[in-house]
């Protein structure tokens, strides 16, 4: 159990000369379970590699338990790594597969059989012990991987995208029984996935990155209800938040026929920046079906019912939002009750529940 | 569909889904090529066949025209063989192969590694290398081997025919390893390192086990080529390290052809490759398609 400190780390592919991960610094507690997570090509998963000590650091720090780790290979860093394809030994037993690391560790073999039990034990995979990979079904390797990492008692889990191998079933029972066992444990971890559901329910805190920089690393909450940018705000929920650019009148914002105040601060941060437009934000849930004239006109296009709810998405009328190419605006709306399609309804954003972005940096107001 | 109107037993389904499978009609092409392919296949064995048939005639009746088929076996020829002192180049034979087999792949399994896991700077070069030193015809390379070999006194010396063999077949070997090196998920070695492996852990725990099949191809190319190396073997040796290629020209006297007793000791020859390639044959054609199969 230790803390882990990434410090500035960039990673440079040879050959390119955009760094893979750009001056990374997070700061991950004792026992915390973090999650990277990004779209494909963020950096996430290279962002882990380096901490594994797979992949090297060419500029900054990595620290475990306060240790500088930078240089050292894999094996002098004690962690332990779950891989997307699992990455079993094809001619080991899971009882091998598991106790190889402590054979490596020079662990005495009484203890070895006793601790890969245990481990078994805890992973219902007891049954499994004596069978080879091959015979194994996608969920027991899974298991079986968790397995040889647990077995280390390491000071560190490191995780990489591993649930996604699974149907989507059994994918959300082990969601809960890894987050479940990262807190029993207590193990420091580090998750990576590109599942932002997983996140939000995995994760303690939740780093986004994007193109190798970090945007955001807080609470799932946090990031949700406060996104530092119109990229974590888009990406961080499903469906995704409607972002529009809006022209600014007298510290509103105008959406179609409909003002929406905006608060002083976001009027002042844009009055510093000289914008007469807003990068506005509002999501599906945060949206009621109006009357005329309380609300912004949007002609519904297509209507999702998925049983608890329903959504609904369409186009603003009268704003150049009609183009087929343009993002939907998505609502939320009361499956009992949903509006047909073609119908014109008036939507309205729920006091104080709208997002303000700079137009030009993508960065919160206020 | 499924529902069934006349009560039937998953066996009997079974049963009938196999006898469908069997009707299934067969083209007319499928079986030409299954013709061409027999008779094909039958044309590369027969000069086999007609050799060890030979070996058990007289001489008599070896060098008949058209081949006499019926014949009375009799194994004076391979009496004939044992008495000419045969043993001396068959053990050189095994050792040559036996030796340079083993080197071969102590030394092609970091070389192959080089290349492709921990791929060293400019490995293409490394692996070109490899493939150009095979790229001279042996006979441009033997005049300077000959002069090496007498000027260290190693002339008609097993030691150095097994070197000169081992560095013959290091070339294929490097490129057969690598190619089966390649083909190994990256993650399950990055486990091993993770896992606490170093690098010779990782190759004899993880790596070995893992390619083992395709070790034994290679071995078995390494080990049949030379085996049957000639030209190297009637140039360097003469009587103390002489092999059995050597030892059978022998009987290509300018007396004339002793077929007979030449198709003897060919089937001599032959053997100790066709017992190992029947031995490693479930792990050749493994070892030969490694990867291609998941």
């Amino acid at each position: 159990m230790a803390t882990v400190a990434y410090d500035e780390a960039s990673r440079f592919y040879p050959g390119s000369d955009k760094p893979a991960v750009d001056r990374l610094s997070i700061d991950i507690a004792d026992g915390e379970f973090l999650v990277l997570v990004g779209p494909s090509g963020c950096g996430k998963s290279t962002s882990l590699r380096m901490l594994a000590g797979l992949e090297d650091v060419d500029e900054g720090t990595i620290r475990i338990g306060g240790k500088d780790v930078t240089s050292l290979p894999p094996r002098e860093r004690d962690i332990a790594m779950v891989f997307q394809s699992y990455a079993l030994y094809p001619h080991m037993t899971v009882a091998q597969n598991m106790s190889f690391a402590l054979e490596q560790a020079k662990v005495p073999k009484d203890q070895r059989a006793k601790r890969v039990r245990e481990a078994a034990k805890i992973l219902d995979i007891e049954p499994l012990l004596d069978r080879k990979p091959k015979a194994l079904s996608g969920g027991q390797r899974q298991r079986v991987a968790m397995g040889r990492a647990i077995v280390r008692e390491p000071q560190v889990f490191l995780m990489d995208e591993p649930l996604s191998n699974l149907d989507a079933k059994l994918r959300v029972s082990t969601r809960s029984q890894i987050a479940a066992l990262q807190r029993r444990l207590g193990i420091t971890t580090v998750y990576v996935t590109h599942d932002q559901v997983e996140a939000m329910t995995m994760g303690d805190r939740v780093a986004v990155l994007r193109d190798g920089i970090l945007q955001q690393c807080a609470t799932p909450l946090e990031l949700y209800q406060r996104p530092a940018n119109a990229f974590v705000a888009g990406f961080i929920g499903s469906p995704s938040m409607n972002i529009r650019e809006f022209p600014v009148v007298n510290g509103h914002a105008r959406i179609g026929e409909v003002d929406l105040p905006l608060s002083s601060e976001e009027a002042d941060g844009l009055a510093r920046e000289g914008a007469d437009t807003v990068l506005l934000g509002f999501r599906p849930e945060s949206l009621d079906l109006a009357t005329r004239g309380e609300g912004f006109p949007v002609e519904v296009r297509l209507v999702e019912e998925l049983g608890a709810d329903a959504y609904l998405y369409g186009h603003v009328v009268g704003t150049d939002d009609a183009g087929i190419d343009a993002p939907d605006i998505v609502t939320r709306v009361d499956p009992a009750r949903t509006p047909s399609i073609g119908s014109t309804v008036y939507l309205r954003v729920r006091p104080g529940k709208e997002h303000a972005f700079s137009p030009k940096t993508g960065l919160r107001l206020g | 569909m499924a529902v069934a109107t006349t009560p039937q037993t998953t066996a009997e389904r079974a049963a009938a889904a196999t006898r469908r499978g069997r009707g299934r009609k067969v083209s007319g092409g499928a079986v030409a090529i299954g013709i061409t392919a027999w008779v094909v296949g039958l044309l590369f064995f027969s000069p086999v066949l007609w050799m060890f048939l030979t070996g058990f005639k007289q001489e008599a009746q070896a060098s008949t025209d058209p081949p006499t088929f019926f014949f009375t076996p009799t194994l004076d020829q391979y009496r004939a063989i044992l008495d000419r002192n045969f043993a001396p180049y068959f053990i050189n034979s095994a050792t040559a192969s036996v030796v340079s087999t083993i080197l071969v792949i102590i030394l092609a399994m970091p070389a192959a590694y080089a290349l492709s896991i921990a791929r060293i700077p400019k490995w293409r070069d490394g692996l070109f290398f490899f493939m150009s030193t095979r790229m001279m015809p042996a006979v441009a390379s033997i005049l300077p081997l000959y002069i090496i070999a007498k000027n260290i006194g190693m002339l008609d010396n097993i030691t150095f025919l097994s070197l000169i063999y081992t560095a013959m077949n290091l070339p294929i070997a490097v490129w057969m390893v690598r190619s089966f090196l390649v083909e190994l998920p990256k993650e399950v070695l990055e486990a091993a390192r993770v896992d606490g492996a170093r690098l010779l852990t990782e190759m004899r725990r993880i790596i070995l086990p893992m390619i083992a099949p395709g070790l034994a191809a290679t071995a078995l190319i390494c080990f049949i080529f030379a085996w049957n190396e000639f030209f190297f073997a009637v140039s360097l040796t003469a009587t103390k390290a002489a092999t059995v290629p050597v030892f059978l020209v022998g009987f290509i006297t300018s007396e004339g052809l002793f077929w007979a007793r030449l198709s003897a000791a060919s089937t001599m020859a032959v053997l100790p490759v066709i017992i190992a390639g029947w031995v490693a044959q479930k792990w050749l054609v493994r070892g030969l398609s490694l990867g291609a199969v998941k």
